[in-house]
């Protein structure tokens, strides 16, 4: 093994990873107001991919107008998935609401699949696909893109969540929302809130990500389960560890592909986490579970 | 014998004899691979429902079990030429004792850690299911499986094996039924409303849970040797982590802690997708959508929303004509 070319998995870790990171903290939002695990998240990230591609090809639309009004669509599906399937049942245990989560993920990727068919689909990447040479490593100038905008997208969330006033009430409701509800803040409007970021942000994700690894109606499964993967691996509920887990992950994975063999990339990447779960219960960076009977 | 047991005796009594005369009057051979497909499932649900609703623990990997009991049978019979019933009991014994080894480590973890070491290692189950072409026979799937046969006889007609699944289904409910009504389900149960209460009572909740988890793999695991002797033919695709999500969904689209209410859970996820058939394209569209109603509409699940149905109809059809006197009992 020669440094070159382990720079090489190591830049293609982190790029696939950036991507898990943005997937994970799209679940870390939604957990962190609501509690529930948003089975759908995936699929924001493939609506944000497939929308892109809609856009480009059937309005032929350049390329960043159709990114952008990709996101903005997803985001808006996300804020209706809350009005209609999650605040009618608001009450109702947890389990209840992540199967109906489940429910709505079948629902779009199979309005997905009836519009856009099972074909895949690629986007063109974002500044021509001439790689460029970094210290004997190929490097695509997509990576770039994807590892810039997912900074991006990490320092303006630190930002909204530390100045804005939604930001900290949304922080507010994640540390407990009946105190939140009681100095005036709208709880219900925050998790809407939650919905519409998550979905932002995942739309996003997939959307930088559709020139690398191309996308279908059913790219949302794989990049739920990994990105799930990054939040527990980070400690649940800590942004933070989301993103970090999730460029260790992207990174396990491509090492995986590279050392051992592509077919078991996936088991390894998990073998890794569940040894990690199995010495440290709640993450790497996650809090040690101190609750009081 | 308490009174509860004794109501489930007669429910399931009344299940069999219902399932026992289902395939003459169904008359239709597709209706009765459907049936078998449900008897199946619900054997795996039962299992889970006691691991997910009575002891509040949750495995996102009974597909992967499922797919170990299959696979573990057919490799032993068709390619090492083991008897099927030998190779049948090693699959169910293989299962087990993975759940063990696996469920020692995971069951100390809680919640969403549990479901992610669980769905971690459903997910390394069905990668093996797929890459270990030379003993899975790979993607394309694993055939010429013998047909079910114990003590040299074949179950030749489909009907024959259906009547055994059936057998071994109401056997999977006595023990479940019996489970909750020992001490180990007061235990489970204890341990679920809180560990550490339960714990203070002397219960040992790691043997517990780890009962439990290994229980509820061996149904998965018997549901798997019996589909593979079955349909002669398996496929990872059957393994994966979307059937793992579907056996959670009919735990919980049936009404958690209730058994009979799992039960109509599975044999309702199991028939929803062969009547959706009909509007081809937008089936999972359909399928999606009803999932999501039910799931907003019966809180408590079917078995919640059929009770509550009954206690509607009762109360209109009755409780006008006396004054009410349910008003106190009917909401038992």
């Amino acid at each position: 093994m020669d440094q070159a070319s382990l720079l090489q998995y190591l830049i293609t870790g982190l790029t696939v990873g950036a991507t898990y990171g943005l997937t994970a903290l799209g679940f870390t939002i939604i957990f962190n107001t609501t509690g529930i695990i948003n089975f759908a998240q995936g699929e924001f990230v493939m609506l944000g991919g497939m929308m892109s591609v809609f856009f480009m090809r059937a309005l032929g639309l350049p390329e960043p107008l159709a990114i952008v009004l990709a996101v903005a669509g997803t985001t808006l599906i996300g804020a209706l998935v809350e009005r209609l399937a999650i605040r009618p049942v608001r009450d109702c245990p947890a389990i209840n609401l992540v199967i109906i989560t489940i429910g709505v993920s079948i629902l779009i990727r199979g309005a997905a699949m009836l519009l856009w068919g099972k074909d895949t689909f690629a986007l063109p990447a974002f500044s021509g696909a001439a790689p460029v040479a970094f210290f004997g490593a190929a490097l695509m100038p997509q990576t770039l893109w994807v590892l810039a905008i997912s900074l991006l997208i990490l320092a303006g969330l630190k930002m909204f969540f530390s100045r804005s006033i939604h930001g900290k009430a949304m922080l507010a409701c994640s540390f407990d929302p009946k105190a939140a509800a009681l100095v005036g803040i709208g709880v219900d409007r925050m998790v809407l809130l939650s919905f519409m970021i998550s979905a932002l942000v995942g739309a996003v994700g997939g959307a930088i990500l559709a020139p690398i690894t191309l996308t279908s109606f059913d790219v949302g499964v794989m990049l739920g389960l990994k990105g799930f993967a990054a939040c527990i691996l980070g400690g649940l509920g800590n942004p933070f560890g989301a993103a970090a887990g999730g460029l260790i992950l992207g990174v396990l994975e491509s090492l995986g592909a590279g050392l051992i063999s592509s077919a078991y990339k996936d088991a390894l990447a998990f073998v890794i986490l569940l040894a990690l779960l199995f010495v440290r219960p709640s993450g790497l960076f996650g809090q040690k579970d101190g609750k009081r009977v | 014998m308490s009174v509860g047991y004794r109501r489930d005796m007669r429910w399931l009594g009344g299940f069999l004899v219902v399932l026992l005369l289902a395939p003459p009057l169904l008359g239709n051979n597709y209706y009765l691979t459907v049936l078998t497909m449900c008897c199946l499932n619900a054997m795996i649900a039962v299992g889970l429902s006691l691991l997910v609703g009575h002891a509040g623990q949750i495995s996102l990997g009974h597909a992967g079990f499922y797919g170990l009991g299959a696979y573990t049978t057919a490799a032993l019979s068709t390619t090492l030429g083991v008897p099927v019933g030998l190779s049948m009991l090693a699959g169910v014994g293989a299962t087990s004792g993975v759940a063990a080894l696996v469920g020692l480590p995971a069951l100390k973890l809680k919640g969403h850690y549990l479901a992610m070491a669980t769905l971690g290692f459903g997910v390394i189950l069905s990668i093996l299911f797929n890459e270990t072409v030379g003993v899975t026979g790979g993607p394309s799937g694993f055939t010429g499986i013998p047909r079910l046969s114990l003590f040299g006889v074949e179950f030749s007609s489909d009907l024959s094996v259906y009547y055994f699944i059936l057998a071994l289904l109401g056997l999977v409910i006595w023990v479940a039924f019996n489970i909750l009504h020992s001490r180990v389900g007061r235990a489970l149960r204890a341990l679920h409303t809180s560990e550490k209460a339960a714990q203070a009572m002397g219960i040992d909740i790691a043997r517990y849970k780890l009962f439990i988890f290994v229980v509820s793999a061996a149904f998965a695991g018997l549901a798997g040797v019996l589909y593979a002797h079955y349909l002669t033919f398996i496929a990872p695709a059957s393994f994966g982590f979307l059937f793992s999500v579907q056996l959670i969904v009919m735990v919980v689209l049936g009404g958690m802690t209730s058994v009979p209410g799992t039960i109509a859970g599975a044999f309702f996820l199991t028939v929803l997708p062969e009547f959706l058939r009909a509007f081809e394209n937008v089936e999972i569209l359909l399928f999606g959508a009803i999932l999501v109603l039910c799931m907003m509409y019966l809180p408590d699940g079917l078995a919640g929303g059929s009770s509550r149905l009954w206690r509607l109809v009762w109360r209109k059809m009755f409780v006008r004509a006396e004054k009410d006197p349910m008003e106190g009992g009917g909401n038992g």
